[in-house]
Parts: structure tokens; C-alpha cells; sequence
């Protein structure tokens, strides 16, 4: 996928965000259960996301010891993956409802692949610190 | 009249989606207050820990309104307003920690 197409592709979702009829007007209405669980799916990334905030509160208020740098720095980018992790959620959930509604295969995306990897760097990078650089 | 019931349980398992949502929510918000509240109370901390609460008192108030939904025999899909709602509350909640931890 080009950079482009993914802009526009992104600009099409959000659109879709705040105008939730324009959803309903397409295709045909999926079986309920098929809705309930993307619902599902999405409450599932909404849980990882609010974990990640959670672990960024975590590591501020668990590792007092660090150096503040590093602190803050393992913290916001938790936080951060949190917070993609949550709008991810919203805009995966309304691709797929739309692919469901006009019967087309449902979205793939690299986000999880994307996700793993920097949950493993910061928890690589947090067990180096910790050991290391407990006292700065 | 009977209504028929679904032998997948798919309304429940969604309605503990939301439970399990919630508590994991209330865990985040938890540890918002601690921290907020960690560094001895001054104005702009006991805000935040009351901004934290409300984002909490909001993403329950969501969750409260689909479980409620979710018991019909045959639930109406999510809406997207809903789950922008819940993940609003979410991005809020990570923006004050994130506040909180500078």
C-alpha cells in the first residue's frame, strides 16, 4: 500500500467516525453475531490499549529509582502505543463493519506485527535499564 | 411469545466484553489517581485525579449504556458514536498520564 492510497484510505475511516450513517447506508445489515463479535475484537484492543496506559503509569510510579530520562522516556512510549493502539481499535472496527456490510474479505493490517515489535524493544529496553541503570 | 436464544451466548460474551473493559479501565484509572495524587496534593494534581475520575465515571457510563442494550433478545450493532466514545475515554486517560508523568 502507498503512502497515498493509506492517507486517503485513513481520511475515508475518520469521515466514517463521525458520519455513522453513512455505514448503515451501505450494503446489507451482517447476521448481529458477526457485529457482536467485531465488538468483541474491539473491546479486546481497547483492553490491550488501556493496559499500555496502564504499564506507563507502571513504570512512572514502580521504578522511582531510574534516571528521569529513561523513566519518562519507557513511560510515554507506552503511553503512546496505548493511544495508537486505541484509535486503531476504533478505525479497525469500522473497516471491518463496512467489509462485513458489503460482503467484501475483511481488512488485513501489519499493526499487530507492528505492535509486538515495539512491546518486545520496550520490554528489552526496560530490562536493560532496570538492571544497568537502577541508580542513574 | 419465547424469544429464540442463541446457543453461541454471543450477547453475554459481548456484555463481558464490557465487563472485563470496565475493570481493566478502572485499573488504568487507579493508578492515574495514585500517581496524581502521589507527588502531595496541590490544585492542579487533585484536577487531574478529578479529570481522571471523570474519564473513568465516563467510559462506565458508555459500558453501562451497551450492557444495557446488549440485553435485548436480538442487539442492534455497536454504533460508531459508542465506540468512539469508550476509545475517547481511553486516549483521554493515556493524554493525562502522560500530563501527569512530565
Amino acid at each position: 500500500m502507498t503512502g497515498f492510497s493509506a492517507f486517503s484510505g485513513f481520511r475515508r475511516a475518520v469521515r466514517l467516525w463521525f458520519v455513522p450513517r453513512e455505514i448503515r447506508a451501505e450494503g446489507t445489515t451482517p447476521d448481529y453475531r458477526f457485529s457482536l463479535a467485531n465488538e468483541r475484537t474491539f473491546l479486546a484492543w481497547l483492553r490491550t490499549a488501556l493496559a499500555l496506559i496502564g504499564g506507563g503509569f507502571a513504570v512512572d510510579q514502580f521504578l522511582p529509582d531510574l534516571r528521569w530520562g529513561w523513566r519518562v522516556g519507557l513511560a510515554l512510549a507506552l503511553l503512546t502505543t496505548g493511544v495508537l493502539c486505541s484509535l486503531r481499535a476504533v478505525n479497525h472496527w469500522v473497516r471491518v463493519e463496512r467489509a462485513m456490510r458489503r460482503g467484501e474479505d475483511l481488512p488485513v493490517s501489519r499493526f499487530p506485527a507492528l505492535l509486538a515489535v515495539v512491546v518486545a524493544v520496550v520490554a528489552v529496553a526496560m530490562a536493560v535499564v532496570v538492571l544497568l541503570g537502577w541508580e542513574g | 411469545m419465547r424469544e429464540e436464544r442463541d446457543p453461541g451466548l454471543q450477547p453475554e460474551r459481548t456484555r463481558l466484553a464490557w465487563r472485563r473493559t470496565t475493570l481493566a479501565c478502572t485499573v488504568a484509572a487507579v493508578l492515574a489517581a495514585k500517581t496524581a495524587l502521589a507527588g502531595g496534593p496541590s490544585v492542579t494534581r487533585v484536577v487531574m485525579c478529578a479529570v481522571c475520575a471523570a474519564l473513568w465515571l465516563g467510559f462506565l457510563a458508555v459500558a453501562q449504556s451497551r450492557i444495557r442494550a446488549l440485553a435485548a433478545p436480538r442487539p442492534a450493532a455497536l454504533t460508531p458514536r459508542t465506540a468512539g466514545a469508550a476509545a475517547l475515554c481511553t486516549v483521554a486517560l493515556a493524554v493525562c498520564a502522560a500530563a501527569l508523568v512530565l
